[in-house]
């Protein structure tokens, strides 16, 4: 077979799908389905919101404990492993949800888009192509949903600690604590956006290019 | 000069399975088509044409029997190489155009072209040109929503032409568009093909397409009924549009 092949077609044989492109395509699809977008970015919000206001409340918890009147910390800490594991509980189902709702969404994006992934097919495109555009939708809305979830999760907290500590708060203010779980939280958030669109992602790459087309939506 | 096949088939079959009753919608198709001709696959609805040019175009794979396109096989070709053909070797035009919704005119036939590695600048110009040919050069920046069929179906062509292909497969090309707008693509189609020395390959059941073609292969039923040369064409036209009316 190989000899069929002209010598000239295996030198300039290259499929490629510049990132700049695959960056811009995927920024159009997310503006382009506005509706859908949120869907999925709201979700990533609430359960990255839940996680950083629980992951934030620790951090205040942890500020009192450390340089709070002594009072309070005997109080604060007497039940301190048993919340943390039914939190634990709660963060990791909230989080399950998410995925379920991501994967939810993205399916759907996958049968709206059925015959614009055929098509990209008959224009060259390779699964691997379709994956990339998919992840990568899929990780801007996470990064998106997750810094608006840590923002509200931390505001949250915040706000309901001043209202139960005044002052105190400003005094043992973690700030540090603070960053370190905001920024775990909205890699946490993007990695479980990519992982939500994993198997739609897969399930439209491996669409044949005839059957994508021929599919009404 | 000896003819050179650029698309083959031999034997083809394809056979769906609708729950467990096979469907058999391709009986045995060998045809030959040459470098530069321009053929129309006539039919009536149902007959098999679109089946007939996914085999072609390598968007689907027979059930039975052997698609070659410039003498190489194409049942051989790992997925690679399949993109790859239909990234340069072949350009795909459609009924329904589909245009890639989220692109201006101008992206849309820029794609292909970005996914066979030409550089950003490169890629525009000559998707600017094409444009031009298909006579949208004003319309470069207008998205598939915010243009009429013919112009879509234009843009599509400009499209299909991006990577200099060897053949273009155009499936009822026509199908969506007026009468006029018809005749225009379809003579859009024509001189590109002359210009462009590409082959040309319509299934159709539009007989304004007749006038055009160098050869009409007539399906019936997943079968070839009969192929028929341009000069004993014209003496039949009448005759034909008889039989499709009755
Ligand atoms: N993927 C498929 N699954 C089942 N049946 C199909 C499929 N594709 C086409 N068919 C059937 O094959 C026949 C021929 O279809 P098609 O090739 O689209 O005809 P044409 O393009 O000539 O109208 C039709 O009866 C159609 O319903
Ligand atoms: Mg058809």
């Amino acid at each position: 077979m190989s000899t069929q092949v002209p010598e000239k077609r295996k030198i300039e044989k290259q499929l490629v799908l510049p990132l700049k492109h695959a960056f811009n395509m995927s920024l159009r699809s997310i503006k382009i389905r506005f509706g859908r977008s949120i869907i999925v970015t709201s979700s990533i919000v609430l359960g990255i919101a839940f996680l950083m206001s629980i992951l934030s409340s620790n951090a205040f918890i942890a500020g009192i404990i450390q340089k709070g009147p002594e009072s309070l910390k005997i109080a604060l800490q007497q039940n301190l492993d048993e919340i943390r594991t039914r939190q634990a509980w709660l963060v990791s189902l909230s989080l399950l949800v998410c995925v379920v709702g991501i994967v939810n969404a993205m399916l759907m994006a996958v049968t709206e888009r059925s015959r614009e992934i055929g098509t990209m097919k008959c224009l060259g495109a390779l699964d691997k192509f379709i994956v990339e555009l998919f992840l990568l939708e899929s990780s801007i809305q996470g990064l998106a949903g997750s810094i608006i979830g840590v923002f509200v999760g931390a505001l949250a907290t915040l706000f309901i600690y001043l209202l139960r500590y005044k002052g105190l708060v400003w005094s043992i203010f973690p700030g540090q604590l603070i960053i370190k779980y905001s920024v775990f939280s909205i890699l946490l958030g993007i990695v479980i956006s990519v992982i939500g669109a994993i198997y739609p992602a897969y399930i439209s790459a491996k669409l044949e290019p005839a059957e994508a087309i021929r599919r009404e939506v | 000069m000896p003819k050179e096949a650029i698309v083959r088939t031999i034997g083809l079959k394809k056979t769906f399975l609708l729950g467990k009753i096979p469907l058999h919608v391709l009986k045995g198709i060998d045809i030959e088509i040459y470098r530069g001709e321009y053929i129309s696959i006539m039919g009536p609805s149902g007959s098999g044409k679109t089946t007939l040019f996914n085999m072609i175009g390598g968007l689907d794979k027979p059930t039975e029997g052997k698609v070659y396109i410039d003498e190489v096989d194409i049942a051989q070709l790992d997925a690679y190489e399949l993109a790859w053909l239909r990234c340069r070797k072949i350009g795909y035009i459609f009924q329904t155009f589909n245009l890639i919704p989220v692109m201006t005119a101008l992206e849309n036939v820029m794609l292909p072209m970005i996914f066979g590695g030409m550089e950003n600048d490169e890629a525009m110009n000559k998707a600017k040109e094409l444009l031009e040919t298909v006579g949208l050069g004003e319309r470069l920046h207008h998205k598939p929503f915010e243009l009429s069929g013919g112009q879509q179906q234009r843009v599509a062509i400009a499209r299909a032409l991006a990577n200099d292909p060897a053949i273009i497969l155009a499936d009822e090309p026509t199908g969506n568009l007026d009468l006029k707008t018809g005749k225009e693509i379809i003579h859009l189609l024509k001189e590109m093909n002359k210009n462009k020395e590409v082959s040309i390959i319509t299934a159709t059941h539009d007989l304004k397409m007749l006038d055009v073609s160098d050869r009409v292969i007539w399906i019936r039923d997943g079968l070839i009924e009969r192929i028929e040369d341009r000069e004993n064409l014209q003496i039949k036209v009448g005759e034909v549009e008889g039989e499709e009316a009755g």
